[in-house]
């Protein structure tokens, strides 16, 4: 067969030496070993490989299951109804929904300008010597575990917003015709708006270094060709980096909002987790995980328990389809940079 | 042209300094939340820590069984998701590097890495603590290994690929069969890399709290006992911070300061390791 294909050059440059053929049987045997082990450390790898794939696929499976009850008792009214009501067993997840949608949207509205100005900074500005260093401080921002910006958010960062950024957007806002209805109630200090603050600095590590590596990547005779045509560094950055780097950067941004979308600990101290929309973003209110982390381990009842999956089941969803975009966006760059 | 060039000049300036205010904002917060956790967290940092038990509501204790319940948890993920993912990396990038299979694990594996862990929390309840009907240490572990395996995945594929090929092709030659080359060559080519991964693996589930809420719950006592539930530093946190306690939030706020200050160790350990690679 292809046994003689398979045997190593040393053995079939030596095929006839008499020595060789003498340890001919014992040396089979080892090359069989070999080859066994070969084989199976290869089908092992494979199995990994594919038991990456099976953990995806198990996670979709084990949250369809759980959620059926709930999807079953309450069809399509669970995605727009706002009740949510343990005792009588009513849920709905449009509140949960809502508060998620809005603290991320919050959350990107301030990351996505700063971080992309960081990545200015970074590419651009910033000394050779001072690069690394403020890289590294950016990204230990991403490092600091999200229960930590939950205590700082709860214990520092809420009340002092109550204190001073909450009433100012009252009274500034306040008399403003439907921007007031946004700032409207009073400063609780928790709430939509602060959980939104908070998410924006634990997106904007991720903006920031998904940015500058694409900016970094954008070839030097392209904005040297700028330079010299007499643009100045602002010039360059909005008309030729930004431009070219224009699919990378969305990327970072999709994978930024992955992260405000499932972020848990941080957003659940300080959301007040109330189940109701609000229009005002000093309102208490609640996401889908800041839920599930709250009410999972008290949840009685199958329903409830099921209910509580089947948030877990939608928010997976969006976020699937989030990243799945930004994977998509971020490949699409590094086949043109190549 | 002149006033036009000035306006050109002035818009620079202003974006320059928007900029240079935008990165001094996102540093200013890790000061920020760095300072208040040494500030809060300092006074409360003595042997009494890491030696005595948590305590009940209004009394001084420590948060060893904590410490020992994350140590022992972290060391189970590492251990579960360590070798499957190294292995699922190898074959990324030593047999099927153009494989259909490799690319469609890659995708799948980028979205685990970022993945809400909530969701995994919820995945290991349904499959491990509703069938075995308790919350246990060992659920804890096996929901951090599903957050482990990623990032393994990731580094390993990556630091794999960088190996260059002339190494291959040099045990190849000398009758390696391709597993020793992998096992005894590729490895120890790429191990800088590969242990970075582990360190910012560990780095990663060592703050996590959302999936062990419902996997290994909580434990106000000492317990060695993986069928049991189990304390974990970041759940005893997440307590005692919404307690309504004292002794408990200054506890919460030290144990914060703890699992920060090793997990940024950790990084930058990892930084440090590739770092001083990419010289040599």
């Amino acid at each position: 067969m292809d046994w003689a294909r398979r045997r190593s050059v040393v053995d079939v440059a030596l095929q006839d030496d008499a020595m060789i053929s003498v340890a001919g049987t014992a040396r089979a045997k080892v090359l069989d070993r070999l080859r066994l082990g070969d084989a199976a450390f290869r089908h092992l790898t494979r199995a990994a490989a594919v038991g990456v794939l099976l953990l995806l696929s198990g996670v979709i499976v084990a949250l369809i299951d759980g959620s059926l009850p709930a999807l079953r008792t309450f069809g399509f009214g669970f995605l727009v109804s706002t009740r949510w009501n343990p005792v009588t067993e009513k849920f709905g997840a449009l509140a949960p929904i809502y508060g998620t949608l809005v603290t991320s949207f919050i959350a990107m509205l301030i990351a996505v300008p700063v971080g992309l100005m960081v990545a200015f900074f970074l590419t651009e500005l910033c000394p050779q010597w001072l690069r690394r260093p403020i890289g590294i401080a950016i990204e230990l921002l991403a490092g600091v575990p999200s229960i930590i910006y939950g205590i700082w958010g709860l214990f520092i960062f809420a009340p002092f917003l109550q204190e001073t950024l909450q009433p100012l957007l009252i009274s500034t806002f306040g008399g403003v015709p439907g921007i007031a209805l946004l700032f409207s109630g009073p400063p609780y200090g928790i709430g939509m708006l602060t959980a939104g603050l908070i998410l924006a600095i634990m997106v904007l590590p991720f903006v920031t270094s998904i940015s500058r590596d694409v900016f970094e990547a954008v070839p030097a005779v392209l904005k040297e060709a700028a330079y010299g045509v007499g643009c100045t560094t602002w010039e360059v950055m909005r008309h030729v980096v930004l431009p070219y780097a224009r699919v990378g950067v969305i990327g970072g941004i999709m994978l930024g909002l992955g992260r405000a979308l499932g972020e848990t600990m941080a957003v659940t101290f300080v959301i007040g987790n109330a189940h109701r929309v609000s229009a005002s973003l000093l309102a208490p209110g609640t996401t889908i995980s800041a839920t599930i982390a709250n009410e999972f381990t008290e949840a009685v009842g199958d329903l409830y328990t099921s209910a509580l999956i089947a948030l877990g089941l939608i928010l997976f969803v969006i976020t699937f389809i989030v990243l799945a975009a930004a994977r998509y966006m971020l490949l699409r760059i590094e086949r043109r940079i190549g | 042209m002149a006033a036009r060039y000035a306006v050109r000049r002035r818009r620079n300036a202003v974006a320059m300094a928007l900029s240079l205010a935008a990165t001094l904002f996102g540093l200013g917060w890790l000061v920020l939340i760095l300072g208040a956790l040494l500030w809060h967290g300092f006074g409360g940092l003595s042997p009494a820590v890491f030696t005595q038990m948590t305590p009940p509501p209004g009394a001084n204790g420590g948060l060893l069984n904590p410490i020992i319940g994350s140590l022992i948890i972290t060391a189970l993920a590492v251990a579960i998701g360590t070798p499957v993912g190294i292995l699922a990396g190898t074959y990324m990038a030593e047999y099927g590097r153009h494989d259909r299979l490799t690319s469609v694990v890659r995708f799948i594996n980028d979205i685990l890495l970022s993945a809400p862990s909530i969701v995994v929390g919820l995945f290991i309840y349904e499959v491990m603590v509703a069938p075995m009907g308790h919350f246990s240490g060992w659920a804890g572990g096996v929901a951090l290994a599903v957050i482990v395996i990623p990032v393994i995945v990731r580094t390993t594929e990556d630091m794999l690929t960088l190996v260059p090929d002339a190494l291959r092709e040099a045990a190849t030659s000398i009758g390696l069969p391709r597993s020793m080359a992998i096992t005894r060559i590729c490895y120890r080519a790429a191990r800088a890399g590969m242990v970075t991964g582990v360190l910012l693996a560990v780095a990663r589930i060592s703050g996590e709290t959302a999936p062990l809420l419902f996997t290994s719950l909580n434990n106000q006592f000492w317990s060695s006992n993986l069928n049991a539930p189990m304390a974990s530093l970041p759940v005893v946190i997440f307590q005692f911070a919404l307690s309504p306690y004292k002794e408990w939030q200054s506890l919460a706020w030290t144990g914060a300061l703890v699992i920060t200050f090793a997990v940024l160790a950790l990084s930058i350990t990892a930084r440090a390791l590739v770092a001083s690679r990419r010289q040599s």
